[in-house]
C-alpha cells in the first residue's frame, strides 16, 4: 500500500470475470506522515482510505469487464461499516463481488478483511467511461501490470 | 399484483425518499421530482433488479444529447415505464 501516492492495491491475488470476484492483498505500511495526524500515539488507517482501497479493489474487476476500454469512477457509496480498526503492519485482503452490470455502470460488494476477520465493508457504484486520455490509459495498464492483473486480460498500451 | 407503475414509483420514493403520492404517472423524473443523474443510477439498478432487465440508459442519453429523442419520451414515469413493460416484453419473447 502505498499510501503517499494513492496506490492501496499491492497484489491482485485472484480475479474472476465468470465469478464476478476478485481478491487483492495489501500490506498496510509500518510508518506513514498520515499517523502523525491520524493519531498520534494511537495510529490507524483512515476509514477514507479503507473504503478507497475496497473501490480499487472493485475497479479491477470492472476494468477485466470493460476489457480496459473504460474506466470506473467511483459515484456511489453505500451502506459502508467500519468495524474494527486497521493498524499498521497489518495483511489486508481485499475482496469485491459484482452485484450488477448496468447500462453505464457498475455496483459491486466489497470487504476488507484481516487473519479471516471482517474489518468494513461497502457497497460501491462506479460510472464506466472512456479513458480521459491515451496517457492515463497507459498508466492504468502499466499499474495493472504492477499489481499482477491476469496477463491474459491486459491488453497492449496503445 | 402491482403494476410497472407501482413499482418504480416505490422504487422512486424509497430510494429518493420522495413521499409516494407525489409521484404521478404524468411526472417528470427530472423535472417535476428533481431526480438527478446520480440519484438515476440507483433508481436503474433496482429497477433492473425488480424486472430482470437493463435500462438503455447511455442509449437514451445518447439519443437526448444527439436531438433525436426528448427527455419526456423517457424520464415522465408513464412513458419509462412502457419501455420497461417493452423490455420485458423483449426478454420473454
Amino acid at each position: 500500500m502505498q499510501i503517499e501516492v494513492f496506490i492501496l492495491v499491492d497484489r491482485i491475488r485472484s480475479l474472476s470475470i465468470e465469478n464476478g470476484l476478485v481478491q487483492c492483498e495489501s500490506a498496510v505500511p509500518v510508518d506513514s506522515s498520515i499517523y502523525l495526524g491520524h493519531f498520534p500515539g494511537h495510529p490507524i488507517l483512515p476509514g477514507v482510505l479503507l473504503i478507497e482501497s475496497m473501490a480499487q479493489t472493485a475497479g479491477w474487476l470492472i476494468l477485466a469487464h470493460t476489457k480496459f476500454e473504460r474506466f470506473p469512477f467511483l459515484s456511489i457509496v453505500n451502506d459502508a461499516k467500519l468495524r474494527d480498526f486497521v493498524t499498521p503492519g497489518m495483511q489486508l485482503l481485499l475482496e469485491a463481488r459484482l452485484l450488477h452490470e448496468g447500462s453505464g455502470f457498475f455496483k459491486t460488494s466489497n470487504r476488507v478483511l484481516v487473519d479471516g476477520k471482517l474489518k468494513c465493508e461497502a457497497e460501491t457504484t462506479f460510472r464506466v467511461m472512456p479513458f480521459p486520455s491515451p496517457v492515463f490509459r497507459e498508466n492504468v495498464i502499466a499499474q495493472a501490470r504492477r499489481v499482477g492483473f491476469p496477463a491474459e486480460l491486459v491488453p497492449n498500451a496503445g | 399484483m402491482s403494476t410497472t407503475f407501482d413499482t418504480v414509483a416505490n422504487i422512486i420514493s424509497e430510494t429518493c425518499d420522495i413521499p409516494r403520492e407525489n409521484i404521478k404517472p404524468e411526472s417528470h423524473a427530472i423535472d417535476d421530482l428533481g431526480i438527478d443523474s446520480l440519484d438515476f443510477l440507483d433508481i436503474a439498478f433496482a429497477i433492473d433488479k425488480a424486472f430482470g432487465i437493463k435500462l438503455p440508459l447511455e442509449q437514451w442519453t445518447q439519443e437526448v444529447n444527439e436531438g433525436k429523442a426528448t427527455t419526456e419520451q423517457y424520464f415522465v414515469l408513464q412513458n419509462l415505464c412502457a419501455r420497461i413493460d417493452e423490455l420485458k416484453a423483449a426478454k420473454g419473447a
